[in-house]
């Protein structure tokens, strides 16, 4: 771990986005980061489930990645798309059977040699805060193998933070917020 | 899990709603508070396992989250300007073509850092019940009149010192399926974006001597008095301003950037 200073203020609690979320922060083309249909855009989808492993109908995810040379955009525009501009941020709500969808690329290293992935942010109603992952892609063996978070998680964890990567290219992360195969969450060091 | 539907006229809008009474719920949040004030361990966050807050049970991550240092991707946000936001967009009262019903407000304040940074150029987004407590949402069918002149939506950029301001309509306190006679204090919800991916939150604004705060599972799910009631604005007659809107002023600290800031850093975020 880094030194992390002391905050000077306390940080305002978090509370949950509530269930009624589902008119306000979704907008036109959220999840879109790429024109699906794009040469360049792959799916990027899965299903949130609680600790029965049902299905939640309402939950919001959101993505922040580089591009696929590993540059991280500081373009605006998430929130109006031109359909042109990778700003490298993306909002999801699931439907009613707790399914997402991002359109997005399969993001590269953002320094030589480390383990690409996709920040993911999970918000749902009845879950009190905010909640942090990691998205990593499949393909890259020896950078996952010496990825200093994944190292630090036994196996059957480390494999809940890997995407699947499906015939058609696509990337399927599942996100399970409770239970024995329950996604890896993260905290960073100067959170409160 | 699920339960039948309560009352037998509207299916229960959460399957870990029960019909427990508010006396039952509020023993189960005072026993929780007399743990937390015994053990003498500071905690500023809600817990995610809070079983007064029904929806939570199936809901929170049983292990703890696992520290780890951000990498380069986490120690950016997304960046946001005016062609994602109009100014305009802040004032919720003139998106329809007639004045909403209810008290006019004006919610303004600060988004700073754990550092006592100012948060500029950041995205602000508020949702809200209209006066009578109901949301424009399909799923919220609580007798209670929708207003055609209210949505109850808005955004806003943080100006050069965190500065943001809304217009709006107070919105009422509404009842909700946790248990019997369960009802929401009135409220704001927030969210809100730092300098750092990792400083994302969303949480809810409060109005100051709500009687509703001791009995909401919700609001409690900070344990902590102090920390919750950083949840709460201020009236401030300051920001009222003379026949028109009464004024509240809240203040906002995200955590701590993890980033090393750069002098050009403020101007990046400008762009």
């Amino acid at each position: 771990m880094s030194h992390a200073p002391e905050l000077k203020l306390v940080p305002t609690p978090g509370q949950t986005v509530g269930p009624f979320f589902g008119y306000a922060l979704p907008y036109d083309k959220d999840s879109e980061l790429l024109a699906p249909g794009h040469p360049r855009s792959i799916r990027l989808h899965g299903t949130v489930v609680d600790g029965d492993g049902a299905p939640i109908p309402d939950a919001l995810l959101e993505i922040w990645q580089a591009d696929e040379a590993g540059t991280i955009s500081r373009e605006t525009g998430s929130l109006v798309r031109d359909g042109y501009t990778f700003t490298g941020f993306g909002r999801a709500a699931v439907d009613n059977v707790g399914h997402y969808t991002f359109t997005t690329v399969n993001p590269g290293p953002t320094e030589p040699g480390k383990a690409p992935f996709i920040a993911l942010t999970v918000f749902a109603r009845g879950l009190t805060n905010r909640l942090f992952t990691r998205i990593y892609l499949p393909e890259d063996t020896e950078a996952l193998a010496s990825d200093p978070l994944l190292a630090s998680l036994d196996a059957e964890r480390r494999r809940t933070l890997i995407a699947e990567r499906e015939a058609d290219g696509s990337l399927r992360f599942d996100v399970r917020l409770q239970g024995g195969d329950e996604t890896v969450f993260l905290s960073y060091p100067r959170e409160s | 899990m699920s339960q039948p539907p309560v009352g037998g006229q509207q299916p229960a809008l959460d399957p870990a709603a029960t019909m427990d009474s508010q006396e039952k719920l509020s023993g189960e949040i005072e026993a929780i508070g007399a743990e937390y004030a015994a053990a003498g361990r500071l905690e500023t966050q809600p817990r995610l396992d809070y079983p007064p807050y029904r929806s939570s049970l199936l809901r929170h991550p049983t292990k703890d989250p696992h520290h780890v240092d951000p990498e380069t991707i986490e120690l950016w946000a997304p960046a946001f300007g005016e062609r994602d936001v109009h100014p305009l967009e802040a004032d919720l009262t003139i998106q329809h073509n007639g004045e909403p019903i209810g008290e006019r407000i004006v919610v303004a304040g600060r988004v700073l850092d754990g550092d006592g940074r100012p948060v500029r150029n950041q995205l602000i987004e508020l949702w809200q019940a209209n006066a009578a407590g109901r949301y424009m949402h399909k799923r919220d069918q609580h007798p209670a009149p929708l207003d055609p002149n209210f949505t109850g939506v808005g955004r806003a950029i943080t100006g050069p010192n965190g500065e943001y301001r809304f217009t709006t309509i107070k919105p009422a306190p509404y009842p909700w399926k946790n248990h019997h006679n369960a009802w929401r204090p009135a409220h704001i919800h927030f969210s809100l974006f730092g300098t750092d991916f990792t400083q994302r939150m969303i949480t809810q604004m409060y109005f100051p001597g709500d009687p509703l705060f001791a009995l909401d599972p919700i609001y409690q799910t900070i344990v902590d008095p102090k920390a919750r009631e950083r949840l709460v604005a201020t009236y401030d007659h300051s920001i009222t301003s003379h026949e028109w809107a009464t004024g509240y002023n809240w203040d906002i600290v995200l955590t701590g950037s993890n980033r090393t800031w750069m002098e050009d850093d403020a101007q990046d975020e400008e762009h």
